[in-house]
């Protein structure tokens, strides 16, 4: 499936009767050399780099639901490389490399814009810290501005500057920073892997995990055994379940994260704004609506939607920041389930059985995540090195205690992140 | 989400913080009970047996059977009165 422009004028004339499927749908085969469990942002594109970086194509995605049915169609789309920690700043900076070629690496339009990113401070404090992460941003190679109030307003003028609680003295900006089209990432990727011979198999629970003498040796799924040299294990929330199929517990626990999006307005905020005091962020979508979400409802939950406490927080600190937005009707919200880890960083590694590796822990920043991540597991499956941009995100650093990477400064404890 | 505290009757969320999965504090010094103890999760999608606090109430420390996947709460005790 291929679009042009002429194509689209012509579907779009003739009632858009004439496009087809843009991946394959083929019955599951016996065996693979790789198997990856999870059709989501990072196993699709996990497929992609596994074909096109490695040239592996005996491999399978096998997802439960529909491909792009999980979080990686469920989150506000900011793709930003503003990590300040070593072993997360090297990946991230990796990542949106990615992102800035990835419509010409797949022929597809996701929509990556670089609207910039703003974050904001409101003390003495918060500006030496962000001045210490934009340095930190710049030593890796990324792009960071500070701005004082007089040139943020100019940018910005819509903020309420002068709240008692939380003045705005002005934002580190970050212009290669921006959202996607998170469906569009999805759908791009499967489509490149499809195309490159993986096959994606959907409707597809994997419900067992078969070992022998401490090795992988296949799946157990709702469509049958199929056996595999290697597994990944790439679902997200779902990460503790899965991994349990193997016998394996994680430092893993799963939350629930909301979002909310307004009805759709004529163009009024141009790029992506942080208020880290207030655990919110915005964006407006290409559609127009206002597309904003807050901090975890902070319980483990897998119900995929929250409670109200949380919905009425993210709803004050968004009036509090931007009192504009008050009139905009809210449209939808939704929830999605996290892999929280107690740094509140990642995990791709091999797992302690032989043949099987975990790329989970993504928390609430994964979607930014997508390439990077896609490329560092395919690096790890094909050659069993880790690729340099992940070498930090490993398994045993919460046992060590080496290498932790708790960006928020608030130990490496469940719950706190 | 409503909780019931067992002082206090049926309470709004907002009063109430998650405080962690109810474990087993192993004996002894550091080794791979602790690194279990303090990283490892079941992370049960379905009944979990957790501590909250009523930290906006009587401030009590409570042990909660409270479903993941649909949000039921089934039973709130005193942490004194042992696992529910
Ligand atoms: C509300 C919200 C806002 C967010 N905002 C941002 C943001 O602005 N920026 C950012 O960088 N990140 C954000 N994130 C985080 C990001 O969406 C996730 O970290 C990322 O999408 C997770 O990786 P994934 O895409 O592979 O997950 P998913 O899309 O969830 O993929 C996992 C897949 O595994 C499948 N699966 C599970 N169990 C099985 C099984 N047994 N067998 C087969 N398949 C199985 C699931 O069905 C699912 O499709 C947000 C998340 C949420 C919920
Ligand atoms: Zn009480």
């Amino acid at each position: 499936m291929r679009f042009n422009a002429l194509r689209v004028l012509k579907e779009g004339l003739t009632g858009n009767r004439g496009w087809g499927p843009h991946w394959r749908d083929p019955e599951p085969k016996p065996a693979y050399d790789i198997v990856i469990i999870g059709g989501g942002g990072h196993g699709l594109a996990t497929a992609f780099y596994l074909a096109k970086e490695h040239g592996l194509t005996n491999v399978a995605v096998l997802e439960k639901g529909y491909l792009g049915g999980g979080n990686v169609g469920r989150n506000t789309t900011i793709v930003r490389a503003n990590y300040f920690l070593p072993g997360n700043s090297e990946f991230y900076s990796h990542s949106l490399k990615l992102w800035e070629t990835l419509e010409d690496d797949l022929n597809y339009n996701v929509m990556h814009s670089q609207r910039g990113l703003f974050n904001l401070y409101h003390s003495d404090g918060q500006r030496d810290a962000i001045v210490r992460r934009g340095n930190a941003m710049i030593n890796q190679g990324d792009d960071a501005f500070l701005l004082d109030r007089a040139a943020l307003e100019k940018k910005l003028p819509f903020l309420d500057y002068d709240n008692g609680r939380f003045p705005i003295h002005g934002a580190l900006y970050h212009p290669r920073g921006g959202t996607a089209r998170h469906d569009a990432v999805a759908w791009g990727f499967a489509r490149g892997a499809s195309d490159r011979g993986v096959d994606l198999i959907q409707n597809c629970e994997v419900t067992g995990i078969d070992t022998e003498g401490g090795a992988v040796t296949g799946v157990q799924t709702t469509r049958g055994a199929i056996r595999a040299r290697k597994v990944a294990i790439v679902t997200a929330g779902r990460s503790g379940q899965v991994a349990a199929l193997a016998g394996l517990r994680l430092p893993i626990e799963s939350h629930v994260l909301q979002a909310f999006v307004t009805e759709g307005l004529k163009p009024v905020i141009d790029n992506v704004i942080t208020f880290g005091m207030g655990h919110f962020y915005i964006s407006q979508s290409d559609k127009g609506g206002l597309v904003f979400g807050g901090d975890l409802d902070f319980y483990p939950s897998y119900a995929q939607r929250g409670n109200l406490p949380t919905v009425e927080h993210v709803m004050e600190a968004g009036m509090t920041l931007m009192p504009m937005i008050g009139r905009a009707k809210v449209l939808r919200s939704w929830g999605g389930i996290m892999d929280m880890t107690p740094d509140g960083s990642p995990i791709i590694d091999r797992a302690p059985v032989d043949g099987l590796y975990l790329d989970c822990g993504w928390c609430y920043g994964g979607f930014k995540a997508v390439p990077g991540s896609g490329f560092a597991l395919a690096h790890l499956l094909a050659t069993d090195r880790p690729h340099d941009s992940a070498t930090g995100f490993r398994l045993d650093r919460f046992t060590t205690g080496r290498g932790l990477m708790d960006e928020e400064g608030k130990g490496a404890q469940h719950n706190l992140h | 989400m409503r909780l019931t505290c067992p002082h206090c009757g049926e309470r709004d969320l907002r009063e109430f913080t998650f405080g962690g999965a109810t474990l087993t504090r192993p004996e002894g010094d550091w080794g791979p009970d602790w690194d279990a103890y303090i990283h490892l999760r079941e992370n049960p999608a379905g009944l979990s047996r957790e501590y909250w606090t009523h930290d906006m109430g009587c401030a009590a420390w409570l042990l909660v059977e409270r479903d993941t996947v649909t949000h039921d709460i089934r039973a709130v005790r005193p942490v004194g009165e042992g696992a529910p």
